[in-house]
């Protein structure tokens, strides 16, 4: 996609560099941070009880105090 | 005064008996406590002394009468529960149906987190010693404070204040603040109303179960100020009080500013500071309007008019704590008071803000942090019981299970505390209260300690006929400056008793 916005501007060599920069750095970052994201939730994916709806069932408590 | 008072937490653990849902939770809280006794407490165990324990006793000037009282709050009567004082001086007990810890009185809110998250370790080595004992029952705790399904059992705190402090400015100043101290200190819940019922987050885990706005009950119609006052020292210079509002925290952050900024507002409300009135026009009701928004935007109406979000109600507070600490300490405000006055007021500026820059700070915004990643990844409704699992998980106290560990094991969430700090607290006592004294003598002289409660430590010395009661009324007495060289002195504990018998 952002190759193709550039086709008509290809003067300027500076200008392009600076325009794809920023782009590029949210993309990055962005993937970083997804990267992130699956990275805790793989983990956790990994410790979670495995059959939910059982172990919902199951906590029950008396009242304390 | 400053952020420094008589004070400490008692929790309660949610319990659990891996694949007998049966399993009845005063046996398994038993052995709990009974497998930690055991392993840990050497010689004799000593009892708790229930001599001085009064909990009909209304901070409001009269008692209860016995027959008037759900059973359920007698707590004075020894049921033959397990029921062991650590040398740590902190108390670990069955309560009802589930495993409490106490913790020793300490004078400051770091230490209050120190031993408040020794409780969580010792539960935790609890649990895996239970393991070990016939029928290897697979006991696992939660420090949380509901199921979700109408039960909720808690996490107190309290606080050592003055007596001369009419009750009625305690309530005045008190309850708009616990009202909004959610927003940094709520635990989050999966779930709305006690039951569970409704769908959705909420920012405390408690609010729904508040009925009243002051009443002595814990158990039922639970009261926003609770009046149990058993001070546990001279009833006529203190009262204790009791604050049964509070969630479960695993966040250290949490915990810290939960009692740093109540200890400052009861130091304002004890020396007239607080001229502003800040009464909220229906405290129960905003309570769970407050916590069942965590967008922050919800406003409570106060008497004086103004419409004002839990965020706002809390900068009030602050605003008081900086003028009054300023006022009256000026450039003497000792390190911890500032440090308070500091997170406070970068918690709630960040709750303005930008809340979910505090997921590494506050359970509540961690645990809605991590929810909203699951619904965003795997798009789960509020009601899919996978999000309800995280909710609880998120409060097992072991390291390899509890989400909480797992976020600060991935560097997720912030600590103030290292694990060296909290081990040790486990064993040591703090040194500036008489719980210094108490464990130093269950440490030292566990042969002959028959029994040991909050305000008196009692000996059973050979040669002598009838046991010898130390009584320790004052909180601050009995500290290491007090007793310190006294107790490395002495060998025996006869030593001990005659020394402070002369």
């Amino acid at each position: 996609m952002a190759q193709e916005q550039k086709q008509p501007r290809k003067s300027g060599e500076e200008q392009e560099t600076t325009e794809v920069a920023p782009e590029t750095d949210v993309a990055e970052r962005k993937e970083a941070l997804d990267d992130d994201v699956d990275a805790i939730l793989d983990e956790i994916d990994d410790v979670l009880e495995t059959n939910a709806e059982d172990f919902v069932k199951s906590f029950i408590q008396k009242g304390g105090e | 005064m400053s952020v420094r008072r008589v004070m400490g937490t008692e929790v309660e653990y949610g319990i659990s008996v891996q694949g007998v849902p049966t399993a009845n939770p005063m046996v398994a809280s038993s052995q709990v406590v009974n497998a930690y006794a055991s392993a840990t407490v050497r010689a004799r165990r000593a009892r708790w002394d229930f001599e001085e324990e009064s909990p009909l006793r209304d901070a409001r000037g009269f008692d209860m009468s016995r027959q008037v009282a759900d059973p359920t709050q007698l707590t004075d009567e020894d049921l033959g529960l397990a029921n062991v004082i650590l040398t740590n001086g902190a108390r670990l007990y069955v309560d009802h149906a589930h495993p409490e810890y106490s913790t020793p009185e300490v004078v400051s809110p770091l230490d209050v987190v120190r031993w408040d998250k020794a409780g969580e370790q010792v539960m935790l080595d609890a649990a895996r010693l239970a393991q070990q004992l016939p029928g290897n029952p697979s006991i696992v705790l939660y420090k949380n404070n509901t199921d979700n399904k109408g039960a909720s059992y808690g996490a107190h705190e309290n606080y050592l204040m003055r007596r001369s402090t009419p009750f009625a400015d305690i309530v005045r100043h008190l309850t708009p603040f616990f009202v909004s101290r959610q927003v940094f200190c709520g635990a989050g819940r999966v779930g709305r109303g006690q039951d569970g019922r409704e769908q959705g987050y909420q920012i405390s885990q408690r609010a729904d179960f508040f009925e009243v706005e002051v009443g002595l009950e814990t158990t039922l119609k639970r009261p926003i100020i609770n009046t149990r006052d058993e001070p546990h020292a001279d009833p006529e210079k203190y009262r204790r009080l009791h604050v049964i509002i509070g969630d479960a925290n695993l966040s250290e952050i949490s915990t810290y500013l939960k009692v740093g900024t109540t200890a400052l507002v009861l130091a304002m409300i004890e020396e007239r500071f607080i001229s502003r009135d800040l009464a909220v026009d229906t405290p129960v009701a905003s309570l769970r309007a407050v916590s069942h928004d965590p967008t922050l935007q919800q406003t409570i109406t106060l008497s004086d008019g103004r419409r004002l979000t839990g965020v706002q109600l809390q900068m009030e507070y602050l605003d008081l704590a900086k003028k009054y600490v300023e006022d009256r300490l000026g450039a003497d405000a000792d390190e911890q008071t500032l440090d308070v006055l500091a997170r406070w007021e970068d918690v709630l500026d960040r709750l303005e803000r930008d809340p979910m820059s505090l997921a590494d700070q506050l359970d509540w915004v961690a645990k809605l942090k991590l929810l909203e990643q699951y619904r965003s990844r795997d798009g789960l409704d509020w009601d899919d019981a996978k999000l309800q699992l995280i909710d609880y998980q998120y409060s097992d106290v072991r390291p390899e299970k509890g989400l909480y560990h797992r976020l600060v094991k991935a560097g997720r969430i912030q600590r103030l505390l290292d694990d060296a700090d909290v081990e040790r607290a486990m064993t040591e006592p703090p040194e500036q209260t008489r719980a210094y004294f108490r464990g130093r003598c269950l440490e030292k002289y566990a042969a002959h300690v028959a029994a040991a409660s909050w305000d008196s430590v009692i000996f059973d010395l050979p040669g002598r006929e009838s046991l010898q009661r130390v009584p320790t009324m004052d909180p601050l007495r009995g500290s290491r400056a007090h007793v310190g060289d006294l107790i490395d002195r002495c060998d025996t504990a006869e030593a001990l008793v005659a020394a402070l018998t002369r």
